[in-house]
């Protein structure tokens, strides 16, 4: 579990010697005088630029003057000090020593103000805003306009979250580079002109962007506010606290804003390393699916009379959890993706210690054997690709994976590379995707289900990354092609518990560390390092998978299970999910209410990340830790309410939190020894039937964790089916019309869209508006029917 | 000593059907164009570069010093990129009207200009951005780009020679700032017109990012009569380092307004004296040597040398030798009001000085216009130009400081007079006009 | 992207094939956007939201960028425009020549506002910016051809005889047709009016006048240059300017600055 150093090799970098306000300063050529001026000490404002976008020199706010430009000449004006690189005996005098760039920039200041409002007051960027603060350093504080100023309604909503005030924007042009250049979406560009030049969207479209909040963010004044947070707090009254985001595997750093125990907004961290100064949408706004009214409290135990689930002391819900799994015989753990590498470590503990079993298995959605093995040989101890990787490597090829939507800080990097000419994209997958086109991508057209050919037919070598995703595990022989590629791999999980549950050993055939259960030896070693009174050994026998665990349920091999945070309709038969729950002595350790907690026989209430410390071990397995935001009296961690059942079982984990369950792990380390093999599945092929279904979730779409944000929701990207012209025709289906797809399951319908997809496959989001799983049992790569209309069309 | 007026660009304005071919080949046109096919593309860079010929479009850049700026090494990526020639036409200067009269009556010179300029740099596709305002220019532009390729001028084997010129004829759609170069090439690339950073130079990184010659309708049009009468013959014209022929363009309260194309180095008093004099009961009072974005000047500036340096020495600029001439019955501070209220409506908007600037400059000097000055505006309009000039991203917001500058330097007493009483008062508007009412019926 | 497309619907299909007819003029299609502009005007009347969608889909551009395009430039026209654009230069020279009174006159005598349409739907009134017609000042244009020495009178019945659908004609130029149909030629498509109207009138031919009184030339090209036939050479001062070109250009701007301030509308 800990992060190798990156394989690049270390370029010398060639250094340019200058002399910035009598001081000389070496750096690195190409850097411009704005960034050089930093490393002796000297803040030039600026509003237009930004490290991270391309130099646009458009505020004039950082004027210096170059008495000698290197070549014995000076620039007879002051220039911008964001688009001017340095050079080699370079003369720069800044407004520390020079009048000339003082008064330009006094001037720039003041000509800033003239159409800007003084309503710093009520003005959500009052007090952390780069204009009030530079005015304030380098302004002269008072002006000498005495006109009119310029005003517009406001404010114009750019997109359902994202707000614009127009008479504060000081037309940096921040927001639209961003949008443009990072995201791929010019869905606000400049409109009209001179005085009158304003940010604008198209006539009938709005700045539906994944990334739009960031715009937010850079956002040098109040210009662009979220309509989730606008008017609802001062900055100067919030308390914040770095944190990692919860949406998905990128352990993106965030910034997470609380005042009174109550979250007001989140931020996108800085780490150059890993997110930049970049997230999603999702990351930044849905952060309130754990303050909803299902939010549970209270331990919660089945009244055996009335069959309800009743509050209950957390003293007496432990005892009733630790005598019904005891009297439960044998007894399956599902952890759930969610968790941080801490709690997951505390199930796979649990399982093994407590429990005696390795009926353990951390994948709340389609998974396989393959899979398993997969992660135990292949992921588990594995760091060969670092999102600095991405956007260097020459070809970068995305199997099962669409990172627009499954990992947004993937889809950043690798557009970063492509946009320098660096990183070439090849994506096996149904089609060009609006994410996969803004990659430049190469597409391998291949029918969901021969991805694993794909991947073999693509003569991969050892200078090309292969990020493989999750749903690849719905194809028989993708994973073992992946494995067996000389590629430098990665897993792309969705979740953001994943990786760290892999490292944790919360699955069948693996233990913490990366420690096959096969081995004897590993097995020893834990029973070592994590002595439980009474346990002296940890089973040998391989475990179920968690479709297996259900079914063993069903049929009465298992009498119980311990649920984390699991939900049904995720699952690969939520059916079959529903019989298991109702079957057997169910303990739940869920944050809020669920289909799982409404079978549940014992439900305890557990800390969303927010209220708790913890790992969440990134894609890159790069350990992301991070402290609680909010203290909440009684809101306790899966470590602390499993140890609690343990206690109460007579076998105590000998950890009761985080920070012990943390420093457990890292004595466990990882294992040595040898490796379990990686899978050899042969290739199945696409599933029979006429029509194949590709299918994953788009990142705004209908999941728990987005709820309580209709703002944020309704910027999703619209439902559709998406097939080819033929595949459409030969279902008797027109372009835009209503289009079905149909298992003996169930049926969903959504608009059709014609796209260049493989005659014979149709594409249709997860979950939105319908979830797939849930209504056709259908994933990735199932056969499904399409079919015309009905007239009752879903809108997501 | 040459003549006075030495017309060669305007030499067949006058001609039956002058914009047709035929008319244009009765009178020698695309004879300078045989004679190109014969040069190499490097013989022709020198020959212009020897001519001494300077950018007809204000800045005064030597023309063949800008297309030997074009990397043509195929070792080196840029030498190996299409490149690409063109034109502005977007003739908005305020005050400027010369290369519009020249497309009308003889899209032929331009044409033919074009064509030897793009083989001399090696471009294989020309454009001429022609502003949108004037439809017959555009007309006539697109029947002549037809009627060169129908004979053979343009294509893919100009004259039998194997060299490919193709000539795209682009309107723009109403944007002073698209005259800037490299806001021409972001409008001509289906852009905002909005000037872009340099470093990259067009000559490197131009129009999609290939190299580009930008050259200004005047200077393409000049090179066939370079090509045909030779360095020496025009270099007899103008002066030491202003060589050859332009095209002045008198406007305003002068008898006889229009086009005078001279030699380089003619006066004011000499041009006003061709056309006699100033209108009926006239007297001098100010004007523009090139265009609303060069300093003014007065009548003691009627000697002063109309060439590069001669007017550079006077404080002003030669710009496009659009020489606006008002009299004493104009009100300058009226005249400076409307000026900046152009730059403020042109402004693109890119940069805070200029964006802002001119949005404050015309709300001072609208109440100084109005009689209501206040103590201090003179100060606060020229320490705001001060903010200005050189202080903004391309040359629109210097050129609108021009006026205010340099009115103020010369009629600081009539802004004074502004905080007492408005312009229209002091200088009554109908006073100036081209038939003024009383004199009119 | 398909579903992007689906704004083509909105515009007559040959509307559409024009469109890309212009895309396939330029190395880079994107480059078409104006005259496509100015050909969705033509079509429709104004610079509709159809059009900037339909735009978009054929460039692959967001309406947002097609959008920030269309409202840059002041030829383009957001709302409904009447038969004919009339257009008074209010600059300053054509303003203190008259151009000021002539728009005041317009303006009360068709009832209407800057940038506003007569009740009749013939007339568009706009006061303009200078139009290099300077020496012919005050100048007025009708749909984007000349109307040269314009008094208020003049222009009161040049505008009657438009709304009453009279003939007419341009100063220097061809018969009025229709602001719409002078987009089109503008967006790229001739209308084969070409030879109407003089080659130059009035001032232009002044110094060409004045020269051929007085008999002025410039020198005749045998007299002057002997080296007539010769292949130039390459001078040494020509080299030593091409020895160091980048700095040479660079330094240029910076330094010639002053002679650059032109910039905004020239050209050089």
């Amino acid at each position: 579990m800990t992060l190798e150093a990156s394989q690049e090799t270390q370029v010398p970098v060639e250094l340019v010697t200058l002399t910035i306000d009598g001081v000389e300063v070496s750096v690195p050529k190409g850097t411009l005088v704005i960034r050089a001026a930093e490393l002796v000490g000297t803040e030039i404002p600026r509003f237009c630029d930004h490290p991270l976008l391309e130099p646009v020199g458009a505020c004039r706010q950082c004027l210096v003057q170059v008495p000698d430009a290197g070549n014995g000449r000076g620039f007879p004006k002051p220039q911008a000090s964001c688009t001017l690189e340095v050079a080699a005996g370079m003369v720069v005098e800044t407004q520390v020593t020079s009048a000339v760039a003082a008064k330009a920039q006094v001037g720039t200041m003041e000509l800033l103000l003239v159409n800007h409002p003084l309503d710093c007051p009520v003005c959500d960027k009052g007090g952390e805003c780069p204009l009030q603060n530079q005015a304030m350093s380098h302004g002269q504080g008072e002006t000498r306009f005495a006109e009119t100023k310029r005003t517009f309604p406001k404010p114009y909503p750019v997109s359902e979250q994202v707000l614009l005030d127009r008479e504060r924007c000081v037309l940096c042009a921040r927001c639209t580079r961003f949008s443009e250049q990072i995201a791929g979406d010019p869905f606000i560009a400049l409109v009209e002109r001179g005085a009158q030049q304003q940010v604008g969207i198209g006539p009938e479209t709005p700045f539906h962007s994944y990334f739009s909040g960031n715009t937010i963010q850079i956002c040098p004044v109040g210009a662009l506010t979220s309509a989730d947070y606008r008017f609802r707090a001062r900055p100067f009254d919030l308390v914040s606290t770095p944190s990692v985001a919860e949406h998905d595997s990128s352990g993106s750093a965030i910034r997470v804003d609380h005042r009174r125990g109550k979250v007001m907004r989140r931020l996108a961290g800085d780490d150059p390393e890993v997110n930049e100064e970049w997230i999603t949408d999702k990351d930044r706004f849905a952060f309130t699916w754990s303050e909803q009214p299902d939010r549970l409290r209270t331990p919660l135990v089945r009244d055996p009379e009335s069959g309800e689930l009743v509050p209950t002391s957390w003293l007496g819900a432990l005892a009733v959890a630790a005598r019904g799994l005891a009297a439960a015989g044998s007894v399956g753990v599902l952890p759930g993706g969610r968790l941080t590498a801490e709690d997951a470590f505390a199930y796979s503990v649990f399982a093994r210690a407590v429990l005696g079993t390795n009926d353990i298995d951390f994948r709340a959605r389609a998974h396989s054997y393959e899979e398993a093995a997969f992660l135990a040989s292949t992921v588990a101890l594995r760091s060969d690709v670092t999102f600095t990787d991405l956007e260097r490597a020459p070809r970068v090829v995305l199997a099962g994976l669409e990172p627009e939507d499954e990992a947004g800080m993937i889809f950043l990097r690798l557009r970063k590379g492509v946009r320098a000419g660096r990183t070439r994209v090849v994506t096996i997958a149904s089609h060009l995707t609006r994410g996969s086109r803004k990659l430049d991508a190469q597409l391998v057209a291949t029918r969901p289900g021969d991805e694993a050919r794909a991947i073999a037919d693509l003569d991969l070598g050892p200078a090309d990354i292969l990020l493989v995703g999750e749903r690849l595990a719905l194809v028989p022989g993708a994973l073992s092609a992946a494995a067996a590629s000389p590629a430098r791999l990665a897993w792309v999980p969705r979740r953001a518990g994943d990786r760290g549950a892999v490292e944790a050993g919360a699955l069948p055939t693996l233990l913490p560390g990366g420690r096959p259960v096969s081995s004897a030896a590993a097995r020893a070693d834990l029973v070592a390092a994590i002595p439980v009174p009474g346990v002296a050994a940890w089973p040998a026998e391989p475990g179920r998978g968690l479709e297996a665990i259900l079914e063993a349920v069903t049929v009465g091999e298992l009498g119980g299970l311990v649920v984390g945070g699991v939900e049904v309709d995720d699952l690969p038969d939520p059916e079959v999910a529903r019989d298991a729950l109702e079957k057997a002595f169910v303990v739940s350790l869920e944050v809020r209410a669920s289909d799982v907690t409404a079978l549940a026989d014992v439900v305890l209430p557990v800390a969303p990340p927010v209220e708790k410390s913890g790992t969440f071990v990134s894609w890159e397995g790069r350990p992301r830790r991070f402290g609680r935001v909010l203290d909440v009296a009684g809101s306790l961690t899966d470590v602390r309410v499993l140890a609690g059942i343990a206690e109460e079982m007579g076998r105590p984990l000998g950890f009761r939190s985080t920070d012990e369950a943390t420093a457990l792990m890292q004595q466990v380390g990882p294992w040595d020894g040898e490796r379990a093999p990686a899978p050899t599945v042969s290739p199945a092929g696409p599933a029979e039937g006429a029509v194949v279904l590709s299918t994953w979730r788009q990142l705004v779409d209908d999941g728990r964790g987005q709820d309580g944000q209709a703002l944020y929701r309704a910027t999703a990207r619209p439902a559709v089916i998406r097939a080819s012209a033929a595949t459409l025709a030969a279902a008797g289906i027109e372009d835009g019309a209503p289009a079905t797809i149909a298992t003996r399951a169930g049926s969903a319908t959504f608009p059709a869209v014609v796209d260049d997809l493989p005659d014979g496959v149709v594409w249709a989001p997860g979950n939105s508006g319908v979830n797939l799983r849930a209504a056709l049992s259908a994933d990735h790569a199932s056969a499904v029917t399409l079919k015309p209309g009905p007239s009752q069309v879903v809108q997501a | 000593m040459t003549d006075t007026l030495t017309p060669v660009l305007s030499r067949n304005w006058g001609d039956d059907r002058a914009w047709t071919r035929e008319a244009y080949e009765a009178q020698g046109g695309y004879d300078a164009l045989r004679k190109a096919v014969t040069l190499t593309p490097d013989e022709i860079v020198t020959l212009v570069k020897d001519s001494g010929l300077r950018g007809r479009g204000g800045a005064g850049f030597p023309t063949g010093m800008k297309w030997g700026f074009i990397p043509q090494d195929p070792e080196t990526e840029a030498g190996r990129k299409p490149k690409y020639l063109v034109v502005n036409a977007d003739e908005s200067e305020p005050g400027t009207c010369k290369d519009i009269p020249l497309m009308m009556a003889s899209p032929h010179t331009l044409v033919e200009g074009v064509i030897i300029a793009a083989m001399a740099i090696r471009a294989e596709k020309a454009f001429i951005y022609v502003r949108g305002e004037v439809l017959h220019v555009v007309r006539r532009l697109r029947a002549a780009a037809r009627e060169a390729a129908e004979a053979g001028y343009l294509g893919t084997d100009v004259l039998g020679s194997g060299r490919t010129v193709d000539l795209v004829i682009h309107a723009g759609a109403g944007a002073y700032i698209c005259g800037e170069e490299t806001a021409l090439l972001d409008s001509l690339e289906g852009r905002r017109g909005q000037p872009r950073l340099r470093p990259p130079f067009p000559a490197v990184e131009g129009l999609y990012a290939s190299p580009t010659v930008i050259n200004n309708v005047e200077s393409i049009a000049s090179v066939p009569s370079i090509v045909s009468g030779g360095i020496e013959w025009f270099g007899s014209m103008g002066t030491e380092k202003s060589k050859g022929y332009t095209l002045y363009s008198l406007s305003g309260h002068v008898a006889r307004p229009g086009q005078y194309e001279a030699p380089l180095g003619i006066t004011l008093r000499e041009l006003l004296e061709l056309g006699g004099g100033m209108r009926e009961g006239s007297r001098l009072k100010f004007w523009t040597p090139g265009g609303s974005s060069t300093p003014l000047l007065t009548a003691e500036h009627l000697d002063v040398p109309l060439d590069y340096e001669g007017v550079g020495a006077a404080g002003s600029m030669l710009g496009t030798k659009a020489l606006q001439v008002f009299d004493q019955t104009t009100s300058v501070v009226r005249c400076v009001l409307r000026w900046t209220e152009f730059y403020k409506h042109e402004s693109c908007g890119k940069c805070t000085p200029c964006r802002e600037g001119t949005w404050w400059l015309v709300q001072v000097l609208q109440r100084i216009d109005a009689g209501q000055g206040r103590e201090g505006d003179i100060e606060l309009l020229l320490d705001l130009c001060d903010n200005i000039l050189g202080r903004s991203f391309c040359a629109l917001g210097d050129g609108a400081t021009s006026p205010i500058t340099s009115a103020i330097q010369y009629f600081r007493d009539e802004f004074e007079a502004g905080m007492l009483a408005p312009s229209r008062e002091l200088y009554p508007p109908e006073a100036s006009m081209l038939q003024r009412p009383e004199v009119a019926r | 992207m398909s579903e992007q497309v689906s704004g083509a619907a909105t515009l007559p299909a040959e509307t559409v094939a024009e469109l890309q007819e212009l895309m396939g003029r330029y190395p880079q299609a994107r480059s078409a956007l104006l005259p496509m502009l100015h050909l969705v005007q033509s079509v429709q009347g104004s610079v509709t939201t159809e059009g900037i969608e339909t735009c978009a889909a054929l460039l692959g551009l967001s309406a947002a960028e097609v959008s920030g395009v269309a409202t840059f430039y002041t030829m383009y026209k957001r709302r409904p425009m009447g038969d004919h654009h009339v257009g008074v230069c209010t600059n300053t020279l054509c303003a203190v020549m008259g151009g000021d009174a002539i728009f005041e006159r317009l303006k009360d005598h068709l009832e209407v506002g800057n940038d506003e349409t007569t009740a009749d739907g013939k007339v568009t009134l706009e006061h303009i910016e200078c139009n290099a017609a300077c020496d012919f000042a005050p100048v007025l244009t009708v749909n984007w051809e000349f109307f040269d020495q314009q008094t208020p009178e003049s222009a009161v019945e040049l505008v009657d005889r438009l709304r009453s659908g009279d003939t007419v004609t341009a100063t220097r130029g061809a018969t009025i047709t229709s602001w719409r149909e002078a987009e089109r030629v503008l967006a790229g498509f001739e209308d084969g009016r070409v030879d109407e109207g003089p080659a130059a009138a009035g001032p232009s031919l002044a110094g060409l006048e004045i020269a051929a009184e007085r008999g002025w030339k410039a020198p005749d090209v045998d007299q002057a240059d002997s080296k007539d036939n010769e292949v130039p050479t390459e001078s040494a001062e020509a080299g030593a300017a091409e020895a160091d070109t980048a700095r040479a250009e660079s330094e240029t701007v910076a330094e010639e600055s002053d002679a650059d301030v032109k910039g905004g509308g020239s050209d050089d």
